[in-house]
């Protein structure tokens, strides 16, 4: 079965200014794909590609292997979501929207507008005038209009702006349940607790381009760990640290020996330690948060290129 | 085709919900009616106009003094406020990128649209005729008309001859309906396209007056408003009624498909 996105090379210029420089992302089947950047890196532009909304100058984009530039509407079968905050007619009540989105639907949308309405818990307040909703109804209504279309793929941009604290919660709630009913989420976001949260894979841009894709175990350890050690003696601790395979960075700083290592090497080091007579006081891992490794990924001046062993640089 | 329905029933069911529809066919009807109680009051008819000498002697005169005065600006206006504004507001309210990824196609969205906005003109000048008709009754009754040739026409004629010459008028307001649709379309904001298309119906006026350009002057959209003179002559002159026919085919046929092409080609970035 064609993965639920396949977008190869997408480019999009506004003039002399590149909105999306030669993405490709690539969505699997029960992913919760987490679309992480700092605002105006062009996660909407792209999302707006993914609808068929704008098109691309380059590249192109499948949603389970149809083109919406090519098949139109049919392309959306089994797609939904929106970009931005979701946008309602607001002189007609939620139901009347829905009632015209399931028209625009066709299929048996309009007999799932009450179990929607129960979902994002609007069913009391559906005959209301979407113009007297609040920010995070809107975005209840929004993800209700999606969830009328049945979708196996939910594209969602930044859902939670905007929502209260209890709106967030309740949102990622949702998210979840939908995520565990089998459903492929792509969640675009520039707040990371909400990706580590929610998702399992991430793709991370950063001025257009696709500097990492992958999994979050992945884009952790190519962050790889660093460590602090202290031991009975530090000066010959810092001889076998130095000349240990896998270790790097190594250096002697505020009384400890502190290096980088994947943890196989860490492993045979305590061992070596031990062989050497060396006692082991403290040996502490610090592992990057998602906020480092996102920092480090988007911020650096080599952040085009990918962290080794685990990226595909958009090229 | 049931796409193009389904959108044009929302459409409609949209419009019935907006404060813009009943504005503008407060205007169509209220503008017979300060008319006929303008008339009414001074017990004189404007002279300057087919027909308007005749509003005293029968209330069949009005709705045709009417159609005069509609031509300039009221039916403009009254088309311009719906289909300037029937994509542009779309766009502006970001609700454009709500319908567009759903399951129907842009070209008929376009056309059920395009179908709502002559629905709501064609709504407008019926009631400006029912109006007009009314108070021409109230204020003069329904009595004999002298046509244009001078000749004089029966009640039940006359108001055929009405009815014709409404449907007549009726064709260059798809035309202005299908030009206000193209800028809809392009301007992505209502207000901008509501008075491009009504600047566009003046300039076509003014172009119309212009010395020298005589020549263009039967192929303007605006000018085939007074088409239908040519039922009110004795016998009824068929030439501009055609040459109006053909002329306004050309003018919507070209709007309308760039319209379309604009729609389904273009970027939605906004919302």
């Amino acid at each position: 079965m064609p993965a639920p996105v396949e977008a190869r090379g997408l480019v999009k210029r506004y003039g002399e200014i590149v909105a999306v420089d030669h993405v490709d992302l690539t969505v699997a089947a029960g992913d919760v794909y987490g679309y992480l950047g700092p605002n105006g890196a062009g996660k909407t532009t792209s999302l707006r590609m993914l609808l068929g909304l704008i098109k691309p100058n380059e590249g192109s984009v499948r949603l389970f292997g149809r083109d919406p530039l090519v098949e139109g509407a049919r392309a959306l079968q089994g797609v939904a979501g929106f970009v931005e905050e979701p946008r309602f007619y607001p002189y007609l009540s939620a139901r009347k929207n829905l009632e015209l989105l399931a028209a625009y639907d066709g299929g048996g949308a309009r007999e799932r507008i009450d179990s929607v309405l129960d979902i994002v818990e609007l069913r009391d307040r559906a005959k209301d005038k979407v113009r007297g909703y609040s920010h995070g109804m809107r975005q209840r209504l929004g993800i209700a209009g999606a969830l009328l279309r049945d979708p196996r793929l939910l594209l969602l941009d930044e859902p939670t702006t905007g929502l209260d604290p209890a709106g967030i919660r309740d949102m990622r709630d949702l998210v979840r349940r939908l995520a565990e009913q089998g459903m492929t989420i792509v969640l675009s976001s520039h707040i990371l607790a909400e990706v580590e949260a929610l998702c399992d894979r991430v793709g991370i841009l950063r001025r257009g381009r696709v500097v990492f894709e992958g999994a979050l175990s992945e884009l952790r350890s190519a962050g790889g760990g660093t460590y602090a050690l202290r031991t009975t003696d530090q000066r010959r601790a810092l001889e076998l640290c130095e000349a240990h395979a896998g270790l790097s960075g190594v250096r002697q700083d505020d009384g400890a020996v502190r290096f980088s290592a994947p943890e196989e090497a860490v492993a045979s080091l305590s061992i070596a330690l031990g062989d050497a007579d060396v006692g082991i006081l403290a040996l502490v891992p610090h592992m990057p948060t998602l906020e480092e490794l996102f920092f480090d990924v988007t911020e650096s001046d080599e952040a085009d290129r990918a962290p080794a062993g685990a990226a595909q640089a958009g090229s | 085709m049931s796409g193009t329905l389904t959108v044009y029933r929302w459409e409609l069911r949209k419009l019935l919900s907006q404060k813009r529809t009943y504005i503008g066919l407060l205007f169509a009807t209220a503008i017979p009616a300060i008319f006929v109680s303008t008339v009414a009051a001074r017990n004189h008819g404007p002279q300057d106009v087919p027909f308007g000498r005749y509003v005293l002697e029968s209330g069949l005169a009005v709705p045709l003094v009417l159609l005069t005065f509609g031509a300039y600006w009221l039916f403009p206006l009254i088309t311009a406020l719906v289909a300037g504004d029937i994509v542009a507001s779309e766009d502006h309210n970001g609700t454009l990128k709500t319908i567009l990824t759903r399951s129907l196609d842009r070209a008929p969205i376009f056309a059920g649209k395009a179908l709502a906005a002559c629905t709501y003109a064609f709504v407008a000048l019926v009631a400006m005729a029912v109006v007009s008709l009314a108070g021409g009754a109230i204020i003069s009754g329904f009595h004999p008309l002298v046509s244009l040739s001078g000749t004089t026409v029966s009640t039940g004629h006359g108001l055929v001859l009405i009815g014709a010459s409404f449907l007549v008028y009726f064709v260059p307001i798809l035309g202005i309906a299908a030009i206000g649709l193209v800028f809809s379309t392009i301007a992505r904001n209502s207000a901008g396209a509501v008075v491009a298309t009504l600047m566009l119906s003046f300039v076509l006026q003014l172009v119309a007056i212009l010395p020298g350009l005589g020549g263009i002057k039967p192929y303007l959209l605006t000018n085939q408003f007074f088409a239908w003179h040519g039922f009110l002559r004795t016998p009824t002159d068929w030439a501009p009624i055609t040459h109006a026919l053909w002329v306004c085919a050309i003018w919507i046929a070209a709007s309308l498909a760039a319209g379309v092409v604009v729609f389904v080609r273009r970027d939605v970035a906004g919302g």
